[in-house]
Order: C-alpha cells, then sequence, then structure tokens
C-alpha cells in the first residue's frame, strides 16, 4: 500500500498510467496487438517493435530536449535542424542511380552529426553568450533552418540509391532489431550514463531553477548552456540521420515536421517542466513511447492521419490538466468534501 | 552626437524606429532596384496580401505581451479551421454568409476562452497549452474535410473581391479591415486600463496582482483576443483562397511570432507597439515582393532572411538592454556623487 | 485607563489561518489605533506577512473576525481592500518596472478624458504633483520606473499606496533596501501621515528604527500571539526575549571573541585594487585566522568589495594576491581553486537553488569545484550533506527536503554549509544574518568565531549591524562611498567607534 501511494506520486505514474491505458485498450480492440513474429529475412515483426521503431527517433530527440527544458530552456529548432542533417547526409552520397556514393558514407554520417552539433553550437552562443531567450534565440533556426535545408538541396528531393544509407533507418541485413531502435538504446545509455555517472544532472537543474545562485556556487553556467543545447543538436543530428534514412531521400519541407513539438511534448508529460529544473529522463522516453503508441493505435483503428491531431491533443490537454496543481487541489477538496457527506449521512443513518 | 544616440538607444520607442527604418531602407532597396517597385499599388498590396497575417499578428501581440511565457501557437490552426468551417457552412447548409462569419468569430472567441481559462486558471504553460490546442484545432479541421472544398456563395465571393478605389488604386475590404484591427488595438492598448494593465501583468504578474488587477481576467481576455483575431485573420484569409483546407495557414503562427518580434515586441513580455508589429510583417511582405520581382531566387530565401533579420533584431534587443542597464548604473553613479556634494556643502 | 472603541481603526480578534497541514495563525488578536505607528515584530516565520496578508486579502483567514473602522469585513482580494482604504507596501518593491512612474502611481485607476480614454496629461501632471507634495521629490514621471533606482522605486511606492485615500498604510520591512538618509526621509514621511490620522503598520527588522518610529509593538511568535506593548515601557532585551520566548544575556555572546589579533600570517592582499564605479583604490590584507569585519552603510561598498575578493566582479587596476601568489582572475571558480567562499547577501536570489534538497545544495560548490566528470557518488554526499546538517544543527526532516521549505535561518545554514563542505581558508559572510531570527544570528556569530579560533579560518563578516562586528571581529575595516577609511583593532572595536569612524570623526590608533 505504501508502495503504491509512493508510486503513485512519483512523477512517472501518470505517463506510465497514460500509456497502459492505451495498451490496454489495444489489447481488447486491436488483433493480434502483442504478438511478435520473426520474418523470413531473420527480423522480428509486430505492433509493439513497430511502435518502439517509429518512436526512435523522438525518443532520441527528446531525450536533448529534456536536458534543456531542464535548464530553464527550449529548443524549437531540432525540426528544422533535422531536415539539416538529413540534407547534408544526402547531398553529400548523392543521388546517383548506380548506387555508387560521391563521398564516403562514414563522411556523409559525421558531416551530418557535425551540422547538428553547429546547429548546436550556434543555439548555444545565442543563449549562454548573448543570453537571449532560448525561444526566440531557436526560432531564428527554426524560420531559417528549412531554408538552409532547401538551399543544399536546391529545392530538390534528393533520392539516395546508397544501399547501406537505408540500412540506417530500417535493418542492417542479419540483425533483428531495427538499427533506429539500437541507435536510440544506445543514446539512452549514454543519457543515462551522463545522468548518474557525471554532476552534469545536478548542474543543469541547478542552473534552471536558480541561475544567479549557480554561478556564486562555482557553477560554469555557460559552459552548461552550451553543452545542453550541443547535445540536443547531436540528438538532432543523429535524428536527421535516421528520418533522412527512413524515406532514403532528404526532403527539406517535410524532415523532421512538427517533430520539435513531439519532443517538448514527449518531456512535459513525462514530467519535466518547461520552466526548468527537475527532470526524469526515464518519463521522457516514456512519453515519447506514449505519443507513438498513441498514433499507431488511432491507424489500427482507422482513424485517418489529418484527424490525428486532433486526438493528440485531447489526450495532451487531459493529461497536463491532471498534472496541473489546480486540479489536484480541486481534486483534493472533492475527496474531503465527498468523504465529509459521507460521514455526514452515516452520522444521520447512526 | 554620442549622447544622442545614447539617448536614442535608451529610449523604448528604439525598437520600433529601427524597424521603421529597415522598413524604409528595404523598400528603397527593392524601388532602385526593380523598375515599377516603387508606386502606391505595390505598397498597398503589402496591407492587401499580408491582411490576414497583419490581424492575426496584431492578435499574438497581446498574449506575448501578457508575459509568463505567453504565446499563442494556436493562430494558424484557428485561421484554418475558420476557412474550413466558412467553407463547409455555405456548402451544406444555406445559412446567411454574415452568420456563418459570426459563427466563426464565436468558434475564435471558444478557442481563445479554452486557452485563456487552462493558462490562467489552470496555471498551465501557454506553450504547451495553445501547441495542444493548435493540434486539436488542426484535426477538426481535417475530421471536417480532409480535402480543399471551395466557396462559391456569391454574396461572400463579393465581399472578397469588394475593393476601395481612389483614382488609380485600390485597396482590398480585408486590407481596410486589418487597419481598422491595428487601429484599434493601438488605442486598446494606449488608452484603456484593460490595455495598461496588459502591460503591467507582463512587466511583473505579482506587483499586478497585488496592485489589485484582475490579472486571470486579463490573462483569459488576452488569448480571447487573440482568437478572435485569428478567426477574424481566418475569414480575410478566405476572402483570399476562396476555400477551405485543412494545411491553409501551416505554419503561420511562427511567421506571426517573427513580425511581432521584428516588430519590437519582447517575448519576455511587457514590451510592444502594436504600429512596431504592423511594419514586422511588412517588411516580411516586402521581402517577398523583392523576391518575385526579382523571379529568379526562390521563395525560401524568405525563410533565410527573415530569419536573419530575426537574429538582428534579437541580439539587438539584448544589446540594446545592456546598454540601458550601463547607462542607467552611470546615472545611478553621478546621482550618487552629487548628493555626496550636496552632502558636505 | 479605560478607552474607547473610537480610538481604533482596526480590530483583528481570534484569527485563526491555515496553510495545507500547517496551522500558520493561531488564535491572534491585532488592534490598531487611529493615528499610531504600530510595529508587528517576530521572528521569521512568526506569522507577521501573514497577518498582514489576511488583513488584504491576499490570504483567506479560517476563523475569526476582523472589524475595521465599526464594520465588520471579509477581504476576499488585495483590491477589495485597498477599496476599503488598507495599503500595502511590500518588501520587495512591487511596481511594474516596465510602466512609467505617473503609471504605477494610479494604474487601475487613471484620470479619464472625454471618451473613458486614459488621460495621459493629467494622470503625469497629477503624479508629478503627489511625488512632489507627499514625497518631497521632483523627477521626470514619464520615464519607466526601472530607470530610477530601488530606494526610488520604494518612494514611489509609498506614494502610491498613500494616494488612495488610505487609512491603514502597511509597510512590510520597507528599510530593507534603503540607506540611512533614505531611512531617515521615510520616517519624516512616516511621522507626516501619521499626523494626518494615518494608521500605518510597520514590521522591520531593525530594534533601532522600531524604537525611533514606532508607538506600540505587537509580538507574534510562532503564529501565536504574545502580547502588545507600548514601546517606551519596553526594553530592547525584554522585546528580544519575547519574541524569541527565552531569556538572553547580550554579555554572554559579547564575551568569547578574543580581540588579539592572534597570526600574522596574510592569506590575502588587495593592492590598490579598482573596479569602475564599485570599488576605488582598496588596499588592505587578511590574517590567517581572524575574523575581519566591513562596516559601513547599506550601499557603501562592502558587497562589491566581497564580490571582488571572490572574482565575481573583475579589477581593472592593482593587484590581489592569495596565499602570497597573483593569479588570472576570471570568474568565481578562479577564487574557489585557491579556497576562497563567499556567501552572498541576498540569500534568494544569489544563494539557494530551491528547487534542490538541502543534501544536493550543500555539495554543490563542491562538486561544481571537482568538476562535471568527477562525480561524487551518493553515499559520499550522504555523509557529507548530514555531517553538515549535525554540525550547524540545520532544522530538517531529512536531507532531501527541499530547500525552499526550510525558514530563511536554516537556509543560510545550508549555505555556510555548501561552504565549509569546501574547506575554504577564507570566508566571506556577507550580512549572513539579515532576515534571520534571534537565535540562528547569535549561532552563526559564534561560528565565525569559532571556525576562525579552532580551524584557523580566516572569516570576512559584513554586516549592517554594529553589534554584530564588535561581537565578533578581531579587526574592522571602514568602508564609505567605495573607499577604505580607516581600520579598528581589538579593543578600539565598539558601536561608538564605528559609527563615528563611518562619520569620519574617528580615525583609530593605526
Amino acid at each position: 500500500m505504501d508502495m503504491l501511494k509512493k508510486f503513485s506520486h512519483s512523477s512517472l505514474a501518470l505517463p506510465l498510467a497514460a500509456l497502459a491505458l492505451l495498451l490496454l485498450f489495444n489489447a481488447i480492440f486491436v488483433e493480434d496487438f502483442f504478438v511478435i513474429q520473426v520474418m523470413d529475412n531473420g527480423n522480428l515483426y509486430g505492433r509493439p517493435i513497430d511502435i518502439l521503431y517509429r518512436a526512435s527517433s523522438l525518443i532520441i530527440l527528446a531525450l536533448g530536449m529534456t536536458f534543456v527544458l531542464a535548464t530553464g530552456g527550449v529548443d524549437i529548432s531540432v525540426g528544422a535542424v533535422v531536415a539539416i542533417s538529413a540534407a547534408t547526409c544526402c547531398v553529400l552520397l548523392g543521388g546517383d542511380v548506380s548506387g555508387i556514393p560521391e563521398h564516403p558514407f562514414f563522411v556523409a554520417i559525421i558531416a551530418a552529426l557535425l551540422v547538428g552539433v553547429i546547429a548546436g553550437i550556434w543555439n548555444g552562443t545565442l543563449v549562454a553568450k548573448f543570453k537571449i531567450q532560448a525561444m526566440v534565440a531557436t526560432l531564428i533556426l527554426m524560420t531559417a533552418g528549412r531554408g538552409i535545408a532547401q538551399l543544399m538541396t536546391d529545392g530538390q528531393i534528393i533520392t539516395v540509391y546508397y544501399r547501406p544509407f537505408s540500412y540506417i533507418g530500417g535493418n542492417i541485413p542479419g540483425v533483428m532489431l531495427p538499427t533506429a531502435m539500437i541507435i536510440a538504446f544506445l543514446m539512452v545509455c549514454l543519457v543515462i550514463f551522463l545522468d548518474r555517472k557525471t554532476s552534469l544532472g545536478l548542474m543543469i537543474q541547478s542552473v534552471g531553477i536558480n541561475p544567479t545562485a549557480s554561478r556564486y556556487a562555482g557553477v560554469k553556467v555557460t559552459a552548461v548552456l552550451f553543452a545542453v543545447y550541443i547535445f540536443s543538436g547531436f540528438c538532432a543530428g543523429t535524428a536527421g540521420l535516421i528520418e533522412g534514412s527512413l524515406i532514403r531521400a532528404a526532403d527539406a519541407n517535410n524532415a523532421g515536421l512538427n517533430m520539435e513539438m513531439d519532443a517538448i511534448l514527449s518531456a512535459t508529460l513525462g514530467g519535466t517542466l518547461m520552466v526548468g529544473g527537475r527532470y526524469y529522463i526515464g518519463g521522457t522516453i516514456i512519453g515519447a513511447i506514449t505519443i507513438q503508441t498513441l498514433t499507431t493505435t488511432m491507424y489500427a483503428i482507422g482513424v485517418s492521419a489529418d484527424a490525428l491531431p486532433a486526438v493528440k491533443a485531447i489526450v495532451i490537454l487531459l493529461i497536463i490538466i491532471i498534472q496541473s496543481e489546480r486540479f489536484k487541489t480541486m481534486f483534493r477538496e472533492w475527496r474531503l468534501k465527498s468523504a465529509g457527506n459521507k460521514a455526514a449521512k452515516e452520522a444521520s443513518n447512526g | 552626437m554620442g549622447k544622442f544616440f545614447s539617448n536614442l538607444a535608451a529610449s523604448p520607442m528604439f525598437a520600433f524606429y529601427v524597424t521603421a527604418a529597415l522598413f524604409i531602407i528595404l523598400f528603397g532597396a527593392g524601388s532602385i532596384a526593380f523598375e515599377g517597385f516603387f508606386s502606391l499599388q505595390v505598397f498597398l498590396n503589402l496591407f492587401i496580401d499580408n491582411a490576414p497575417l497583419i490581424i492575426v499578428t496584431c492578435g499574438i501581440t497581446f498574449a506575448i505581451l501578457s508575459g509568463g511565457g505567453g504565446i499563442d501557437l494556436s493562430v494558424g490552426s484557428v485561421v484554418a479551421i475558420s476557412c474550413m468551417t466558412l467553407a463547409y457552412l455555405m456548402r451544406d447548409t444555406t445559412l446567411s454568409p454574415y452568420i456563418c462569419m459570426v459563427i466563426v468569430l464565436l468558434i475564435g472567441i471558444a478557442v481563445g476562452l479554452l486557452n485563456g481559462i487552462l493558462i490562467a486558471y489552470f496555471k498551465l504553460q501557454p506553450f504547451i497549452v495553445t501547441l495542444g490546442t493548435m493540434f486539436l484545432c488542426r484535426g477538426l479541421t481535417a475530421i471536417i474535410s480532409r480535402e480543399s472544398v471551395a466557396i462559391n456563395n456569391a454574396e461572400y465571393s463579393d465581399l472578397a473581391f469588394m475593393s476601395f478605389e481612389f483614382g488609380d488604386y485600390f485597396i482590398s475590404l480585408g486590407a481596410v479591415i486589418a487597419l481598422i484591427v491595428v487601429v484599434i488595438c493601438t488605442l486598446v492598448l494606449r488608452y484603456t486600463s484593460f490595455g495598461r494593465g496588459v502591460y503591467a501583468v507582463g512587466g511583473n504578474e505579482q506587483s499586478a496582482r497585488l496592485m489589485g488587477l484582475r490579472v486571470d481576467f486579463i490573462r483569459v481576455m488576452v488569448y480571447v483576443i487573440s482568437g478572435f483575431c485569428s478567426a477574424l485573420g481566418g475569414i480575410t484569409f478566405s476572402w483570399i483562397m476562396l476555400s477551405g483546407y485543412a494545411q491553409h495557414a501551416l505554419g503561420m503562427e511562427m511567421d506571426a511570432v517573427a513580425s511581432s518580434v521584428i516588430g519590437g515586441t519582447q517575448l519576455m513580455g511587457g514590451v510592444a507597439f502594436i504600429p512596431g508589429t504592423l511594419l514586422g510583417v511588412m517588411i516580411q511582405g516586402t521581402i517577398l515582393t523583392i523576391i518575385s520581382f526579382e523571379g529568379t531566387l526562390s521563395a525560401w530565401w524568405t525563410k533565410i532572411v527573415i530569419g536573419i533579420l530575426l537574429c538582428i533584431f534579437i541580439v539587438m534587443q539584448a544589446l540594446v538592454t545592456e546598454h540601458r542597464n550601463k547607462l542607467m548604473s552611470l546615472k545611478a553613479e553621478s546621482t550618487g556623487k552629487k548628493d555626496k556634494k550636496a552632502a558636505k556643502a | 485607563m479605560q478607552e474607547s472603541n473610537d480610538d481604533y481603526i482596526l480590530h483583528m480578534k481570534n484569527i485563526d489561518m491555515f496553510f495545507p497541514g500547517v496551522k500558520a495563525l493561531k488564535d491572534v488578536t491585532f488592534n490598531l489605533k487611529k493615528g499610531e505607528i504600530h510595529s508587528l515584530m517576530g521572528e521569521n516565520g512568526a506569522g507577521k506577512s501573514t497577518l498582514v496578508k489576511v488583513l488584504t486579502g491576499v490570504y483567506l483567514k479560517t476563523n475569526g473576525t476582523i472589524e475595521y473602522d465599526g464594520k465588520i469585513i471579509e477581504p476576499k482580494t488585495p483590491l477589495e481592500s485597498q477599496l476599503m482604504g488598507i495599503s500595502t507596501v511590500y518588501q520587495e518593491v512591487n511596481l511594474c518596472a516596465n510602466l512609467t512612474v505617473a503609471e504605477n502611481i494610479y494604474i487601475g485607476r487613471e484620470p479619464r478624458g472625454k471618451f473613458g480614454q486614459i488621460d495621459w496629461m493629467t494622470m503625469n501632471r497629477k503624479a508629478k504633483e503627489l511625488l512632489h507634495n507627499e514625497m518631497g521629490i521632483d523627477i521626470d514621471v514619464t520615464k519607466v520606473l526601472s530607470f530610477y533606482p530601488v530606494a526610488l522605486q520604494q518612494m514611489i511606492a509609498i506614494a502610491r499606496a498613500v494616494d488612495t485615500q488610505c487609512k491603514i498604510l502597511i509597510l512590510d520591512e520597507p528599510t530593507s533596501s534603503l540607506s540611512e538618509k533614505e531611512t531617515e526621509h521615510l520616517f519624516s514621511i512616516m511621522r507626516k501621515l501619521k499626523n494626518q490620522g494615518i494608521s500605518i503598520i510597520f514590521i522591520s527588522h531593525f530594534l533601532e528604527q522600531i524604537y525611533t518610529i514606532c508607538d506600540r509593538i505587537t509580538i507574534l511568535r510562532d503564529g501565536e500571539y504574545v502580547g502588545e506593548y507600548v514601546v517606551k515601557d519596553l526594553p530592547r532585551i525584554q522585546l528580544i526575549s519575547k519574541m524569541m520566548g527565552k531569556e538572553i544575556k547580550e554579555d554572554e555572546i559579547e564575551a568569547n571573541v578574543d580581540k588579539s589579533v592572534p597570526e600574522q600570517e596574510t592569506i590575502m592582499e588587495f593592492d590598490n585594487v579598482t573596479v569602475p564605479g564599485k570599488v576605488k583604490d582598496m588596499t588592505f590584507n587578511i590574517k590567517k585566522g581572524e575574523v575581519i569585519g566591513l562596516g559601513g552603510l547599506l550601499g557603501s561598498g562592502r558587497t562589491e568589495i566581497a564580490e571582488t575578493m571572490f572574482g565575481i566582479l573583475l579589477r581593472t587596476n592593482g593587484t590581489i594576491k592569495v596565499d602570497g601568489t597573483e593569479f588570472s582572475i576570471k570568474g568565481p571558480m578562479d577564487m574557489m581553486m585557491h579556497r576562497v567562499a563567499f556567501c552572498t547577501e541576498d540569500r534568494k536570489a544569489q544563494g539557494i537553488i530551491g528547487d534542490l534538497s538541502v543534501r544536493e545544495n550543500i555539495i554543490l560548490a563542491l562538486q561544481a569545484k571537482a568538476g562535471m566528470f568527477k562525480h561524487m557518488p551518493r553515499s559520499k554526499q550522504n555523509e557529507l550533506a548530514d555531517h553538515y546538517i549535525d554540525l550547524l544543527r540545520i532544522k530538517v526532516s531529512d536531507r532531501e527536503q527541499l530547500i525552499r521549505n526550510l525558514s530563511g535561518g536554516n537556509q543560510q545554514k545550508v549555505i555556510i554549509g555548501r561552504w565549509l563542505a569546501t574547506e575554504p581558508n577564507l570566508l566571506i559572510l556577507d550580512e549572513p544574518t539579515r532576515g534571520i531570527d534571534v537565535g540562528t544570528k547569535s549561532e552563526i556569530e559564534a561560528l565565525a568565531v569559532r571556525l576562525a579560533k579552532e580551524k584557523r579560518m580566516s572569516v570576512v563578516f559584513i554586516s549592517g549591524e554594529m553589534g554584530e562586528m564588535v561581537r565578533t571581529c578581531s579587526r574592522v575595516l571602514i568602508i564609505r562611498d567605495h573607499e577604505k577609511l580607516t581600520e579598528l583593532n581589538g579593543d578600539e572595536i565598539s558601536t561608538a567607534h564605528i559609527m563615528q569612524a563611518i562619520a569620519g570623526d574617528y580615525h583609530g590608533h593605526a
């Protein structure tokens, strides 16, 4: 009972409950939801795998976003950075139909990641050095980013025929799990390592709660801010590789579209507040999976892709209302009142 | 001379002057570069083409001005749902276009009310709440119809094509409405206690509360205004497009935020000037016009130029604020010295 | 002596007030006469601010009655109480920095023109007149508030409160950001208002101010009513013991200070150090194991000197040596590496990380010093935190409690613990006892002395309270207008000498 109480007060309770509810819904209404099969080519297949697979790049982005949010900032440029990163990789590989890349694959990968890091340095400079509000600072790259991606691809959609490129978004031959899942898993490990084995977490949170006091306690505020934006950029670069590989093309207009919003949502659902301070890695991951599960579920029961945002919105609004202090107070008062009524009734009966 | 610039930079209107100068420079550059650019009609076209964005930007400026992370991301999707509702009602019902417009405005107010109540009374973050309503409205728009719906109502089309001619020049009804909205918003912010209340709440919410202002009411109202302006913007948008479509005005919220910031609004709240935001929209429009006159440049250059402009403005704001603080500390010091002299005397 | 009920403007009777889980006020009584200055006294957390907020409608009382001007009232919002004539000036200036001075005075009740629009001309004129007549200040009221220094903003806040035709004016620690001269000015205004028949509730931590300006005192302790006294009949020592609920003897604290300078080994040296506009030509040295005071008025540059010592302000001229060596100073970290620690004056803004636990707040500086990748294991963190909670007798439910839920005194101790954990050779305490209850105050004073004596730590003690410096310091530097005037040593240090030295009438033996 005590455990249960502790759990229901923990930050993970709500996202987990939402996820559980969704899964329950699926278990009842969607046939063979939990069935996982081994395909002929040795790959695993099934809805749960599919959900994790499709949630991969969102998880990666949301991890970076969580740190940024914890410092009291936000990075709304990640969607655009995904587009730039995908464009970089595709342009370097080239659209030759024969499948021969213009530049070696590893050069393209490193360049794509580097572009993400550069975007992070840019954002970090504006936020940490020029002390510009994070949303405004990252708005610049959000606005200009897709233009830059267009510039790189010359307004075309470049299709890459080089086979190994598709391995990132698909499966490496002979590996059962999709590569994206593996990359996401590695990123989660990296973040957990940073969280547990370094004091980055403490620094990030203290900067998010009180930057002045942190500086006076010797915390290198500028360095911490730089670090989180660079990491966010790196995450966006990684996600860009996955997104580009998924469609084997650079689509400057649609790659990573609205992903910054989903990333912020994942972190917020997981209990990390946008005002900075405490963050919850586990919550973020579950938040991202919840959002993807919701999407997959809606498709499974035949809701059209266009109407999906409406369902998503209602879920988001419900969850943030339930998370709000006001709702908790209202709920508490209601319970007290009903308990009082009950007592009164019993008293009148007795 | 140096002192003159110091004073200028310290003035709260500094951002507005810079925006105005920038607009003149851009428009001047276009006039020099392209024949036929420097004409009243090209200037008027800025209003005609950007009427929806002007109206929406006025609304979003209220939300940003109210501070506390105030922002309204739902504006673009409200424009879309407005167009769709109009198209749907006029296709499938026999309601008069005017009643349809009233219904649309009520929808805008309702969305604003929902935003406002969640933000003011449930103390939720504006970014997340309006992100939610943004998804909601987009989704609802698509539920009404996934396909584009044309508006064929004759009476309504008349409104759309209505223009006010003077001499060789003309201006559309949408542009006139946009100008009226600009004037009303400017007056409300300057001459009503509600308007000044918005500034106060944006400057320091707690102080505003302790000074007896109805902070929560003001907060709800700014989102209602933003919702209303979005719906009105949606109506003028439908006069341009004459259709409803789920992807209408995609990303308009960011255009509006960018215009507002270029027009001198500070995203922290408490500082904004509506004529400035109008200029912010016009600058975007001028860039688009220049690109279309040029002919060979593609439209995505607009995004990059806007990004660069945003960057310049934002860095400038940061530097000016710092400069102003420096001026103030110098001033404090010199008055301190005066005190000392007075004490000795 | 029977007083008629007409003499009173306000009776608050049997006031109870609950916060979720806590009883903040228990059966409190408060009576205010017409045209008196009445002080509300108590340690931090005694319920002074809560009582005021119940009166002004910020909080809702649970029980009790408020009788104001002969009527029972139930204020529910600040606006409601304001309209009834109860005006408040809060501790932190509660105005809007982005609005003009005139607006700040008139917002919510702006003069109107023909169409109901705000009449800016009239508003500016009225604001100018009001400030001139009531406050004796002449400034450009069309400038935004942030243009003016905090002291002036405080005056503007009072002007606003006075102009609302108030019958009760509540001043909640208005003097904490004012210099002595500005405080004098404020007092003359308060006397003027009193003569006009306005009742003033005055909350302050400065005992002297209470005795200078107030007529009567109501004392609260732990949310309970202790008593109501006439100021001139209540000796200071009595007042303190009533606030604390125990008897104290002042000389007891005084006795445990060794006034002789024990060592000659220098730990920090300032030679002609200048920071433009902040520190002027500062030359002094700090010896090992001494408690050295920086005496001077608020705003005299004491804090700036401390900030220079810690590398927050960077010098343009002169040399700073720690342990005899000069090195490049780019920020606090360079000083921390040379074992300097700094407890800031503004605890809330510059000290605590509110949403972190006591443990995290304690290890923060040590961890920052070690760097991001030398992470302290959790067991070590716990051990450290427990050690300092014990050593400093910090009252917490457990080490994972959030620091923002502690009282001011305990927060201060956590911050001191944070710095002790870095094992400094030089500890700078800037106003460590401001806004802290008397008990904790003397504990911190004693701690400073003990650290110097037992650990041979050098302590820089900055305080606006002369008595505190007398009790702790073996040397006091006198600061005025960002300059060092003189230095007092050993037995020279007394309240009278310090005050004379600040005034420039005493130069010490040196």
